[in-house]
């Protein structure tokens, strides 16, 4: 699947790479759905060797695939939220020199960066290739709910119900862009919903 | 005590009201005749006689009813004061920052008694006699910023500085112009910076990042912002936009006169000692159009300001759609004359309206 190139935005906007293997003693890679190729695409043998693959399908079918690399360890978790526990072990037992590589949705790299930036590391330090869908996840700013996997503007909020516009302000401790009300001044008066690139 | 304070409130029926010494000492945010950003900073040591200039941390007429307004909005949403672990210190340094400056400054308000580490605090408008040991936060009711800022007009942002950037790590923001501190903590400065339009192209942040990190203690800083706010409301967050932008929609030819405010943010940075954090205090300022048009010069300048201010700027402030009814209003008090250089009135050079 070709990687979608997103236009150019503002400053708190996150900016993706792709991922390159850093020397390092070991290696935590967690991907979500086409994230998966990303990590086929930096694998090698050596790198394999010291490396803990987190995955989560969502649907996808690689799992055959990362576990033919032969990786030092290996889950397949059902949803980020049965991984988690399983990435805060990893992070929490890590020693120096742990190099941390995130693939995938922007809900799941944003997710995992956070945790890594909870146990001590810089945002700046962890690699991040963005892969598959372009949904966003989002944090209304009225009832604070997240909805998962928004893929139009504007969206309805899950929870408060709230007609919201997709805003490309991003928190990296919420690991969510903002949604705000739009027919706030003009009850009603929604425009149609687009995808959020179009 | 000298200053008297107003009984009165920013939401619901709107009593909020300024005084003729309050309408007088005002911070008009326009030097000219017309306005685009800039890195707008000067020296924070003082300022002309009985001016918003003149303390470290003005104290006015609008005391104690923004401090009460404040303890609703939190009692609401307490998100609104939040502070990262790492930024205690910074707290204990703004609350002596903020008691030492109002002691000395209105000494008839509040005293500051302090033996060694224990520290008695007496704030007469609030009625509140404290004491407590300095550094040790379990001696007050709430953290030492959230404590000190419960007792201090204005929004408070504390900021780490590290790599060579400011981090938004701490704060207290209830009297916002439109921006969500439970959002943007833990954001550097280019990042909680990023909606801005136009100013990141012209390259101000940059030049702003630059003077800010070299903030050293005793040498605070001060620039002014400005924006629009139907009706005299201090709580005009994002969390609550739902509920206030319709306001907006409430003008009328009769009635903008006395609910369109102009809102200005008198914004100072002081470097803080022992954490060396700095402290942006964002202090608001409400004054009826109405007022306003009281000073003919005023009057005159606000017109050209907002007929000239490029679509941008007025989106981005929230006021593009009543723009149209704003200059019919204004253009009444707008005669054409030259206005003098400043932001002072100067009521007593500048001529009458001519019309």
């Amino acid at each position: 699947m070709p990687k979608f190139e997103f236009p150019p935005s503002i400053r708190s906007r996150p900016v993706y790479g792709t991922l390159e293997a850093r020397p390092g003693k070991h290696h935590l890679m967690v991907a979500d759905a086409d994230g998966a190729e990303a990590i086929l695409d930096v694998a090698t043998p050596e790198l394999m060797a010291k490396t803990h693959i987190i995955y989560i399908p969502k649907g996808a079918v690689f799992t055959d695939k990362l576990r033919a690399l032969k990786p030092a360890q290996f889950y397949e978790g059902p949803s980020y939220a049965a991984s988690l526990q399983r990435i805060r072990h990893v992070l929490q037992n890590a020693h120096m020199g742990l190099q941390i590589y995130l693939a995938g949705t922007e809900g799941l790299m944003g997710q995992a960066q956070n945790e890594a930036m909870q146990a001590g590391y810089p945002h700046t330090a962890i690699q991040t290739e963005h892969r598959g869908s372009i949904a966003r996840r989002m944090q209304c700013v009225h009832c604070k709910g997240i909805t998962e996997d928004v893929e139009t503007d504007p969206f309805v909020c899950a929870h408060c119900g709230l007609n919201l516009f997709v805003r490309d302000h991003y928190s990296r401790r919420l690991a969510a862009y903002q949604g705000v009300c739009i027919d706030a001044e003009d009850p009603g008066n929604v425009p149609e919903a687009k995808g959020i690139y179009e | 005590m000298t200053l008297q304070f107003n009984d009165e409130t920013f939401r619901d029926d709107y009593s909020f009201h300024n005084s003729q010494r309050a309408i007088d000492r005002f911070p008009f945010p326009f030097h000219e005749d017309s306005y685009m950003y800039s890195v707008n900073m000067e020296q924070h040591r003082g300022g002309p006689a009985d001016s918003v200039y003149e303390k470290r941390f003005d104290v006015d007429e609008h005391y104690v009813a923004e401090m009460r307004d404040r303890a609703m909005v939190l009692a609401d949403d307490p998100l609104r004061c939040q502070c990262l672990p790492h930024m205690t210190l910074a707290g204990w340094d703004l609350l002596e920052l903020i008691m030492v400056s109002k002691s000395e400054d209105y000494p008839d308000l509040f005293e500051l008694h302090r033996d060694g580490d224990t520290w008695r605090w007496v704030n007469k408008p609030m009625g509140i006699d404290d004491t407590f040991t300095f550094m040790d936060e379990t001696t007050l009711p709430y953290g030492p910023m959230e404590y000190i800022t419960r007792q201090a007009q204005g929004d408070f942002c504390v900021l780490d500085q590290r790599d060579e950037n400011l981090w938004m790590d701490a704060g207290m923001i209830t009297t916002q112009a439109d921006w969500s501190l439970d959002f943007d903590i833990g954001m550097n400065f280019f990042e909680w910076h990023a909606p801005v339009p136009l100013a990141h192209e012209k390259g101000i942040f940059v030049r702003a990042l630059k003077f800010l990190l070299n903030i050293q203690q005793g040498a605070p800083a001060r620039r002014l912002n400005w924006t629009m706010t139907v009706n005299p409301l201090l709580d005009t967050s994002p969390e609550n936009y739902h509920k206030w932008g319709i306001q907006k929609t409430s003008l009328t030819p009769e009635n903008i006169g006395s609910k369109q405010h102009l809102r200005v943010e008198l914004q100072t940075f002081f470097r803080l000692p022992r954490s060396n954090a700095l402290v942006f205090p964002i202090r608001c300022y409400l004054c009826s159009f109405q007022d306003l048009m009281t000073k003919p010069k005023w009057g005159r300048r606000l017109h050209r300001v907002i007929r000239d201010l490029p679509d941008e700027l007025a989106t981005y402030k929230g006021f593009i759609d009543n723009r149209p009814m704003m200059l019919d209003y204004l253009s009444q008090f707008d005669d054409g004359l030259p206005t003098s250089l400043g932001v002072f009135a100067d009521t007593d050079t500048e001529p009458p309206l001519q019309k």
